[in-house]
């Protein structure tokens, strides 16, 4: 079926060729029918680049080796599970999702907005098929998914043994969506821009998906740092992965487009700054691809070989130049429509927040890029590390953290001094609550930083707590209700306010794990021996006896490690067990006979599979490195690969449980890192949280709702019109 | 196998052309007119009744501030007397497009 995938592509590119043309002339000519052909054209390319993906989900499903994608992230050992997700851990495949869930996305906006922005809507469905193009043209001419071998190998090479973990499933998809509903918004206001219409209808339409776009960028990189905890060894904030940090830029930038929207919204202010807000998105996450696809930095995510670079930088500078021109050709009608009433007011803190927001992704960029940018200037290539990131990150995350109990407690337009001072004192007395119990409680005051961050929170709590508070009191003295049913409806009836409010909790909460985790954490890197002891914070871990098993059925981590080795660690505190950890390394089969009829079946990527014990004050963290290179091992597997021949992988398992037995009889030390950090929980927490005021804000409001049902034929919508025209007006005038 | 995939793919396309084709289609069948072109008052209205609604939603932002002790009386009243006047020049130039609409359709 890898013919039926190719032809797919060529007709979708053909498709987005076709819809660029009509979509142009339709609104040129003012020819709607072509428009609309053109929005249709959308449409049609969802449903081929549906039947592409199904076919390449399906070849993996089947393993179908005569697809050359197949055969090398694949094999027939791979657990069906990691199949299914399989098809976007390869360059090819992961193209074809970005395209695949563009053409969704795309679909969905421009079918709810089919009535409306005529004008925008077509130039925004040209720039849309215009990105859906770009990608099925690097699939079709660089990277195609449905390349074949003749004749198929009997086996494939498998996936990647890092990315066998559950996240596999969800990051890559949540990231690609964020991504991908990141250009809606960028072609809408684009599609203003070139229509002229720059008014906050681009804004209203394409709001659910800015917001959409952040919250799945928000889960995909929770995701991504969960993963990168359980499974990658956990190398600290930014030094994870280069990746990881792109992902981050649009969300930032993204967030403050959420912010700074509702004062264009309310007031007409801060055009430019949306607009340039949005393309810079836009074009972030354009970038974020690109450092996967081009493998210019170092990055488990970059794909070997990767030649994508030069589209990309086209792509990229094609973006940036288009969105400057627009900007500044079209600055006259971007002009704010008002001022800033005063200092004291909601909109000078959002504006505080953008800065903030705009200047934690500059540092970002900065040490993200800094590989690139030093080879550019020096001629060779130097990085920073996280020391460098805190000294900029830090005092902006504190800011951030405190702009996001400040932003609820103050109105917009205008707040008085007096006001303001009686809104701040509960959050001021949780910050002094928190700093008091924390002295109190004796945590170190070697880390000032981390005790504004928890004071910070405290403040964010006091202030979120306030506002639902008084919410709840002025329903319950308006409509009478219990207080639960007046919690209710006041969220139901402000749900962007009430949501939004959550998401500040959850960000103070995300913050606390991360200062927590990042400031007093204890970290211990040693050999050990069965029967050793190390002490890790207030914990005693001790190191019992080795484990090890054979074949991909029974391997710790369920993940089609050839052979796995490990530990059982007891901790303890004081007397007190506390926890029995069984970290692991899994060794897997390299696919290269040049390494040995045995040796290959472990000589692949050796992945440790870490064990911890989480709660929601510490976790204990634990990964092992056992030493198989000693002379007594090492002779048995030369013995091994010289008698078992290649042919015969079932003796070379046999090899491998004498391996095993004699690594069990004699075990040599093995190297252990330990972690105890507390309140890591409570970055998942309030990743939760983050997630649960996202979804209640996205969700449509009641006024939405009247405005969908006031959708109807001519004649009745003008009755209606007047109708609900005249009661807004008795309502305005009374 | 391949007489297959050309099959699906002949299907495919001519599903596509299909959809993609149908408003021009429809609109040549119906004697070589367009589609009633969008009267030139749409866009105006679309953009005043968005105005409207966030007029509205910024009114009753207003008085959930005053009601929850953001704002004082004094500049609460000030707001809202300015937010009511605002939203009452939109309605009435909502009102002025209404029957702009009804004497030309009645024309």
């Amino acid at each position: 079926m890898a013919g039926l995938g190719g032809a797919c592509l060529l007709l979708a590119l053909g498709v987005c060729a076709y819809g660029i043309c009509v979509s142009i002339y339709g609104v040129r000519a003012g020819r709607p029918e072509f428009s609309e052909s053109g929005r249709r054209s959308v449409y049609a390319l969802a449903g081929i680049l549906t039947v592409a993906f199904l076919v390449l989900e399906l070849a993996f499903l089947r393993n179908d080796f005569s697809f050359t994608t197949v055969a090398d992230t694949s094999s027939t050992t791979t657990p069906t599970f990691y199949k299914a997700a399989a098809v976007w851990s390869s360059q090819e495949g992961s193209l074809l999702l970005w395209a695949w869930l563009l053409s969704l996305w795309s679909s969905l906006v421009l079918f709810l907005t089919r009535k409306r922005m005529r004008e925008v809507s077509a130039y925004a469905t040209a720039i849309l098929l215009g990105f859906g193009g770009f990608f099925i043209s690097l699939m079709i001419f660089y990277a195609t998914p449905f390349a074949t071998t003749n004749p198929a190998p009997a086996d494939g090479v498998g996936l990647d043994p890092l990315l066998r973990h559950p996240s596999m499933m969800i990051h890559p998809p949540m990231l690609y969506s964020g991504y991908t509903l990141c250009i809606v918004p960028l072609a809408f206001g684009m599609g203003a821009l070139l229509a002229r219409k720059v008014d906050a209808e681009w804004i209203g339409a394409t709001r659910r998906f800015a917001f959409a776009a952040w919250l799945f960028l928000g889960v995909g990189i929770m995701l991504g740092a969960r993963w990168s905890y359980a499974e990658l060894g956990w190398g600290g904030y930014w030094g994870w992965d280069a990746v990881e940090n792109a992902s981050l830029m649009p969300w930032l930038t993204g967030t403050a487009f959420l912010h700074s929207l509702m004062i264009q919204e309310k007031r007409g202010m801060l055009k430019v700054w949306n607009v340039s807000l949005v393309l810079a998105t836009g074009t972030l996450a354009i970038m974020g691809t690109f450092l996967v696809r081009s493998g210019i930095l170092s990055s488990i995510h970059a794909f070997g070989g990767a030649t994508l670079g030069v589209p990309f930088v086209v792509l990229i500078a094609a973006m940036i130049l288009a969105s400057i021109y627009l900007v500044s050709s079209r600055r006259e009608m971007l002009r704010s429509e008002h001022r800033l009433d005063s200092l004291l007011s909601r909109e000078s803190v959002f504006l505080a927040n953008n800065l903030v927001l705009v200047g934690l992704c500059f540092v970002i960029f900065w040490g993200t890029y800094f590989p690139l940018i030093s080879e550019a200037l020096t001629g060779h290539e130097a990085s920073v590390g996280p020391p460098w990131f805190d000294r900029y990150t830090v005092p902006l995350a504190l800011a951030l953290v405190l702009l996001s109990g400040i932003g609820p407690v103050i109105a917009w337009r205008r707040a008085t001094l007096a006001n303001a001072r009686r809104n701040f004192v509960t959050p001021l007395l949780f910050a002094l609550i928190a700093l008091l119990a924390l002295l109190g409680s004796g945590v170190s005051t070697g880390k000032p930083l981390a005790i504004a961050m928890f004071c910070c929170a405290a403040f964010v709590v006091g202030s979120v707590g306030q506002e639902y508070w008084r919410g709840v009191r002025v329903r319950r003295a308006m409509a009478g209700e219990a207080a639960p049913v007046a919690l209710l409806a006041l969220v139901k009836r402000n749900r962007r306010r009430y949501g939004g409010y959550v998401v500040h909790l959850g960000i103070a909460v995300l913050f606390v794990g991360v200062a927590a985790s990042s400031s007093f954490q204890h970290v211990s890197e040693l050999n050990l021996s069965p029967g050793q002891s190390t002490k890790v914070g207030a914990y005693t871990v001790r190191y019992v006896h080795p484990t090890a098993t054979i074949t991909s059925q029974s391997d710790a981590a369920h993940t089609g490690a050839t052979m796995s080795l490990g530990a059982i660690l007891k901790v303890s505190k004081g007397d007190k067990y506390i926890a029995t950890l069984l970290p692991s390394e899994g060794f897997y089969d390299s696919g290269n006979p040049s390494e040995g009829s045995v040796g290959h079946l472990i000589g692949g990527q050796a992945v440790s599979h870490v064990s911890m014990d989480a709660g929601v004050t510490r976790d204990v963290w634990s990964a092992i490195a056992p030493d198989i290179n000693t002379p007594r091992l090492q002779r048995i597997m030369t013995i091994a690969n010289k008698t078992i021949p290649i042919v015969r992988p079932d003796e070379g398992l046999i090899a491998l449980a004498v391996l095993e037995r004699e690594y069990l009889k004699a075990p040599p030390a093995a190297r252990f890192k330990l972690i105890e950090s507390p309140l890591v929980m409570w970055i998942w927490i309030g990743g939760g949280i983050v997630l649960g005021g996202g979804l209640i804000a996205l969700w449509p409001a009641p006024s939405a709702v009247r405005r969908r049902v006031g959708v109807r034929p001519a004649g009745d919508q003008r009755d209606n019109r007047s109708a609900s025209g005249r009661a807004a007006r008795d309502l305005a005038r009374a | 196998m391949s007489v297959l995939v050309a099959v699906l793919t002949l299907v495919l396309l001519a599903v596509v052309i299909a959809m993609v084709g149908r408003p021009l289609f429809t609109t040549r069948t119906r004697g070589g007119t367009s589609r009633p072109v969008e009267s030139s008052a749409a866009p105006a209205r679309t953009e005043l009744e968005a105005a409207r609604e966030a007029k509205y939603r910024e009114i009753r932002d207003a008085e959930l501030d005053y009601r929850t002790g953001k704002l004082s009386r004094e500049d609460y009243e000030a707001v809202n007397g300015t937010l009511r006047a605002e939203a009452v020049e939109i309605l009435d130039r909502l009102e002025t497009l209404d029957r702009g609409g009804e004497q030309t359709s009645g024309d």
